[in-house]
């Protein structure tokens, strides 16, 4: 079944088009077209701050001085600084600016990691099952059930004791988000990986002799990979979430190492109380549109992947869309269509 | 799965026996799932606190951590001592299994109480704001979720969407900075923190047996203003965990009335000619709210940490706030004891929101 939309099709261009977020792009329409697009734009623009951040901010993420002096304590906004300084005197749109940076090496750290230990779990428990198997299964329900920040702080405090320097803090944070992250591509791989087990294909591989990691990797894996990329987009912001949730709650990195905004938020309760609104507005502004830009892709893809969700093209537009993904496995239990059986033979509702 | 238990009555009331013994094969009865859910709970609480003592225990004693620096270093091996943190760590970790099972969660360190009790003390103000959250994501969420699903793919739907994914996008703290920028510091119409003024306070402060749910003390002073104070201070907090909560339950409504609108009854009571508004109200928005209540359970752990987050934001002195408190102060086993004891609510709740579920709705049962 899977197996279909990986057939061979030689031609070079038709495999760029199967590109996870290439194909769904082309597949979309309308107003899902529109979400997509406007998710990547947000998500493409972070990502270009985050690396061209020296760049693009007028000064240091901990600078407190220029030539002409120190920057003093919550100044407006002005032509100096243009989004005012912060109570302990940074400049605002410096540290906005630069706390994608840490933002980003999050994810990517955080996302990497639990992709990759997620997956093998996940991979050798739905393979092999037995003991192993219910253990790793009623674990990662736990923790999975449990409030991911409070398990974050918890880790958090293990591995940097609280406050450390940029990269300490970046792999405390990323940790603490890897940790909670596991049981979701466990459980997503776990399900994929017993379902495909006892395929055909698998059982023809087992006869001619290829070793169990063979057919894990080569067989099992490659069909198994489908609903990643979404469940990648939607652990992205939500590790920035989480990222902001400890910083705000003191668990961020110190401002002298590095910036970030849910620790300068935190900063900036008591300036609320005497309306001084720029010091929360704008780190606040980039929590929002990085996870909203992650969340309209990841979102995208979830309503592409499932039929009753996706806006069809009219049907007068050209050919029928062929080799179009089948039915979603809505990611991690979230929001899913808990048993949508009833709606799911009769496809979309045809409206 | 659940088939190793002794229950084998349920389900033979059926007239019919031809059926039971595949039923009873592919699952068994309600009781069964019951009983198999509720044996859950234990290995749930079981690995979330072993888990949680084994990481806290690996970065050292919590009192150096708490105290250290503070205290000359032979006071602070005393103290070690007096509190039993020099002994194997596999027997401390006995004790402490042996104490939750006798539900004693431990001694905050730097205020020397007991965490039941700042449970008991600031649970309840956790409890009401929760509470407010969920009839505001309610109100919210589900109404415009059923308007999003029948507008489908125009604009309004497409600005619902929009709203729900941004009350996910915005992290509760910020939500709640922005309400209380606009509502209480530019409009001077709501207040900025707390749970109620000092006035309303001092006033709750006399009634004997107070709940600590100031809701109802106020009810029971029977002074309007009091009442009134009350109520204005739970709106921003309120507002601000509630839409977290709507934008989930928008979303799934929306997906799940969608799934109604298109399935057979749906068309079938439609070609019989009932009418567009009884076909929403009865055929397509009540099956669809179903999967809310299986919902509510994965949100409790969500709303719980969003109410950590609100707390800290609006100074509302309830467990997440005193969590935010300890861990400032670096008093570890008051962490600890909190996120243990949470980790029991939410598996409790869980497995209630369970039990309604099934209840409810046949399908769950396994």
């Amino acid at each position: 079944m899977a197996t279909a939309t990986t057939a061979p099709s030689g031609a070079r261009r038709r495999t760029w088009r199967q590109l996870p977020v290439v194909q769904q792009l082309r597949q979309s329409v309308g107003l899902q077209r529109g979400m997509l697009v406007a998710g990547l734009v947000l998500t493409g623009v972070f990502v270009l701050t985050a690396v061209l951040a020296p760049l693009l901010a007028p000064y240091e993420y901990g600078q407190l001085r220029d030539a002409d002096g120190p920057f003093g304590a919550q100044q407006s906004p002005s032509g100096d600084h243009l989004l005012g300084t912060t109570v302990g005197g940074y400049d605002v749109l410096s540290r906005v600016i630069w706390g994608s940076r840490t933002a980003l090496y999050v994810i990517v750290v955080a996302v990497l990691m639990s992709i990759v230990i997620g997956v093998l779990l996940g991979l050798v428990s739905g393979y092999f099952g037995g003991w192993l198997d219910r253990v790793l299964v009623v674990i990662a329900d736990a923790i999975y059930a449990f409030p991911s920040l409070l398990l974050a702080i918890i880790v958090a405090i293990v591995i940097s004791g609280g406050q450390s320097s940029l990269w300490g803090g970046i792999l405390a944070a990323a940790i603490s988000i890897t940790v909670v992250f596991i049981p979701q591509y466990f459980r997503v791989i776990r399900a994929e990986t017993v379902r495909i087990k006892s395929e055909a294909f698998v059982e023809s591989a087992r006869v001619i002799g290829a070793s169990n990691w063979r057919i894990m990797l080569r067989h099992v894996l490659r069909n198994a990979t489908r609903t990643l990329p979404l469940i990648l987009t939607l652990n992205a912001s939500e590790a920035i979430l989480t990222l902001a949730g400890l910083g705000f709650l003191g668990f961020g990195i110190e401002p002298t190492s590095g910036a970030e905004w849910g620790f300068d938020l935190n900063r900036s309760i008591a300036d609320v109380s005497s309306g001084i609104w720029w010091t929360s507005l704008f780190p606040g502004l980039g929590i929002v549109l990085v996870v909203l830009g992650l969340t309209l892709v990841g979102e995208s893809l979830n309503d592409l992947a499932d039929p009753r969700l996706r806006t069809r093209r009219r049907v007068s537009a050209q050919d029928a869309p062929v080799g179009l993904a089948e039915v979603a496995v809505v990611p991690g239990g979230t929001l899913g269509a808990a048993d949508g059986l009833d709606g799911l033979e009769h496809g979309g509702g045809a409206r | 799965m659940t088939t190793t238990t002794t229950e084998p009555t349920t389900g033979s009331t059926e007239p019919e026996t031809a059926p039971v013994r595949r039923r009873r094969r592919s699952g068994g009865g309600l009781g069964s799932y019951l009983l198999v859910r509720f044996l859950l709970i234990f290995p749930t609480i079981f690995i979330l606190v072993t888990t949680v003592f084994f990481l806290m225990r690996s970065t050292g004693d919590p009192i150096t951590a708490a105290l250290g620096g503070r205290l000359p270093a032979d006071q602070l091996q005393e103290r070690i001592e007096a509190a039993g943190y020099d002994r194997p760590l596999f027997s401390q970790y006995l004790d402490y299994l042996g104490g939750i099972a006798r539900g004693d969660f431990g001694t905050t360190i730097s205020d020397n109480r007991e965490v039941t009790e700042v449970l008991t003390t600031f649970g309840t103000a956790t409890l009401e704001l929760t509470v407010y959250a969920l009839i505001v994501a309610f109100l919210v969420g589900i109404p415009l979720g059923q308007l999003a699903a029948y507008m489908r793919d125009r604009l309004p739907d497409a600005a619902l969407r929009i709203f729900a994914i941004l009350c996910y996008a915005t992290p509760v703290f910020f939500a709640g900075l922005l309400l209380k920028l606009v509502f209480s510091v530019q409009l001077g119409w709501l207040p900025v923190a707390g749970r109620a003024s000092t006035r309303t306070e001092i006033e709750l402060q006399q009634l004997d047996g107070q709940t600590g749910i100031y809701l109802i003390d106020a009810l029971r002073t029977g002074n309007g203003e009091v009442l009134r104070d009350v109520l204005e201070h739970a709106v921003l907090p309120a507002v601000a965990l509630g839409l977290l909560t709507a934008g989930v339950f928008l979303r799934l409504v929306r997906t799940n009335v969608i799934g109604t609108l298109g399935s057979g009854y749906v068309e079938a009571a439609r070609s019989r000619g009932v009418g567009e508004y009884r076909l929403l109200r009865k055929h397509a928005y009540r099956p669809a709210l179903i999967p809310i209540i299986t919902v509510i359970g994965m949100q409790i752990a969500m709303l719980l940490v969003g109410a950590v987050l609100t707390e800290t934001t609006f100074e509302w002195k309830g467990l997440g706030f005193q969590l935010a408190e300890y861990l400032q102060s670096r008093d570890f086993v008051a962490v600890q004891g909190i996120v243990a004891l949470l980790a029991v609510i939410v598996a409790v709740t869980n497995f209630i929101v369970d039990v309604i579920a099934a209840l409810i709705d046949p399908r769950v049962r396994y």
